[in-house]
């Protein structure tokens, strides 16, 4: 696959904060390529320096084979971008607002106004076209953001948190439609601090912490390492520090925590015989109500990479929920 | 081709977006109507000193309708990200920023034949030399809306915009030597009043309506020419440096 999109050395530095420092990445056509991070680490940066809202202070941008380092405007027809906020026009309907987009990108009257109401069907805002923008709901401001960016064809579709402060049904809406998207070819770069989102949708995911790219790797690669380890979640009533205290010298392979009341974590590198670690809990008057492996998630991958506690993205992930969210 | 159907669709949409909604076309109207009113009494004449007060009242219409909405159709664009899209088109910033200020000169421009209707109604118009007054009112809407360009892109906030623009508007109107002449202004405020581009203007539109110009008209175009072009680079300039980081 040729790369579509190339960054090499980009530094971005706003007044004594260091944005971005030495990012360099590449993104391969058709690819669905994920930035994850946690707020402030500079994704929203990263993507305005490559769509031309921003200009490196070093560093080379090429998209498409265009150098597009100093001249932004070179790509620009070949880039969709649906920013974190929705950021259409309240005064103008559901389709204006599309057809109005179409026409910034020099789609004739026709053709533009076709392909409005064909995203609006996919989309499924055919009934609230005709509606003022100003007037959806959260949910309906995000679908038409999106729309907004695909209705030029673009070759690269740059996604800063599209499900971000959005119900669940919409939000679950837009990754299929993303999830279309990718598999009719479009090459998506999606910023998220979902990391579920980032797993799920992603070919190749960039861990971007304080403005640097800690890893790059596909899914399935970051997820190898811990996928040769087992574990297991043990939910137990009446589950004892004594009884934790038993289990290590009994069964020397496997690691014991208690992340919650009543929940004991077993880790090991084989898979865990369930059976004898039972019945020791039950002699000692724990009742083991259930036994779960737990499928390594790219959560535990992060987590594992950057230091970063999953917490924190969450705690994150429900404040800029609540705000509508930057990053 | 494709940039123009751009620039196109981005005037038309802020004409239907704000220009042509209810309040403004009311403002477009009663404004100049307010002004006439108002320098016709304070003039204290009859009916027949109405063309004295035109040229005033036509700059003052121009000056007041191009750049009172600049700071909705930049500024508060810009505060909601939605100027955002419009950077982020295949559309040079240049034609860009033509398309969002061609709305603010042709609303400038209407406004300007508000009072010469209004006169025209009352009597009998002295013979006016459309061929200066047509092309002065043209390029006072590109000035002004250039200034209030320059205005809305150096600020943040829609009040700045607002603010700053009447910080400058009002003493320019007293200055330029619309109500006041020239020659009779203190003489430490004569330099003043030629650094306003609005100065060239006035001169230009007394000398269309009653022949009273003290420049040539030569001069007052080439050097309102000459505000506009700075104006709008200065204005392009801050968008470069202030919006696209």
């Amino acid at each position: 696959m040729t790369d579509v999109l190339v960054a090499s050395g980009l530094r971005k530095r706003f007044g004594d904060v260091q944005a971005l420092a030495d990012v360099s990445f590449s993104v391969r056509r058709g690819e669905f390529f994920g930035f994850l991070g946690p707020n402030g680490a500079g994704k929203t940066t990263t993507i305005n320096l490559l769509t031309g809202l921003a200009r490196p202070d070093a560093g080379t941008i090429r998209v498409g084979g265009l150098d597009c380092t100093r001249n932004p405007k070179a790509a620009q027809h070949l880039l969709g971008v649906v920013s974190d906020e929705s950021n259409l026009y309240p005064e103008l309907s559901g389709f204006d607002n599309l057809a109005f987009c179409g026409a910034l990108y020099g789609m004739g009257k026709t053709e533009r106004r076709h392909r409005a109401g064909e995203l609006l069907e996919i989309f499924g805002l055919a009934e609230a076209g005709h509606r003022l923008f100003g007037g959806y709901s959260k949910g309906m401001k995000r679908k038409l953001t999106i729309a907004a960016g695909l209705l030029h064809k673009p070759k690269i579709l740059f996604l800063d948190e599209p499900t971000t402060g959005i119900d669940v049904a919409s939000a679950r809406q837009i990754r299929r439609i993303l999830a279309d998207l990718h598999r009719d070819g479009t090459t998506l770069f999606l910023t998220t601090h979902y990391i579920e989102e980032a797993e799920r949708l992603c070919d190749r995911i960039a861990f971007l912490v304080k403005g640097r790219i800690i890893r790059i790797d596909s899914v399935e690669h970051l997820l190898t390492p811990l996928q040769k380890r087992h574990r297991l979640r043990v939910c137990c009533g009446g589950l004892s520090g004594e009884v934790v205290d038993i289990l290590p010298p009994v069964f020397p392979d496997l690691t014991f925590s208690c992340p919650a009341e009543d929940m004991l974590l077993v880790e090991a590198d084989q898979p865990v015989a369930i059976g004898p670690l039972v019945r020791l809990l039950e002699e000692h008057g724990a009742q083991v109500l259930e036994a779960v492996r737990l499928r390594p998630s790219l959560e535990d991958v992060f987590v594992e990479i950057t230091g970063i506690e999953a917490d924190a993205l969450h705690r994150e992930k429900e404040k800029s929920g609540a705000k509508g969210g930057t990053s | 081709m494709k940039q123009w159907i751009a620039f196109w669709n981005i005037l038309v949409k802020d004409m239907r977006a704000y220009y042509l909604k209810p309040p403004n076309i009311s403002w477009g109207i009663l404004f100049p109507l307010a002004w006439t009113g108002m320098f016709f009494l304070r003039s204290g004449r009859g009916m027949e000193d109405l063309p004295s007060v035109l040229p005033g009242v036509v700059a003052v219409s121009v000056l007041f309708g191009s750049t009172s909405m600049l700071a909705v159709t930049v500024t508060f664009e810009k505060k909601e990200r939605a100027f955002d899209r419009l950077l982020l088109a295949p559309i040079s910033l240049e034609l860009l920023m033509l398309a969002k200020t061609a709305g603010a000169v042709l609303f400038g421009v209407a406004g300007a034949f508000v009072p010469v209707l209004l006169a025209g109604f009352f009597i009998t118009l002295p013979p006016v030399a459309w061929g200066i007054f047509a092309p002065t009112v043209l390029l006072l809407a590109v000035v002004s809306t250039f200034f209030g360009l320059f205005i809305a892109v150096a600020v943040r906030e829609v009040f700045e915009a607002q603010t700053f623009s009447n910080f400058f508007r009002f003493p320019m109107l007293f200055l330029c030597g619309l109500f006041v002449p020239l020659e009779r202004l203190p003489l430490f405020l004569r330099p003043l009043s030629y650094a306003l581009p609005l100065t060239y203007g006035a001169d230009l539109l007394h000398g269309a309506v009653s022949g009273t110009n003290t420049m040539s008209y030569s001069l007052d175009f080439t050097i309102l020419g000459a505000f506009c072009i700075g104006l709008f680079a200065a204005s392009l300039r801050n968008i470069r440096r202030k919006w696209i980081l």
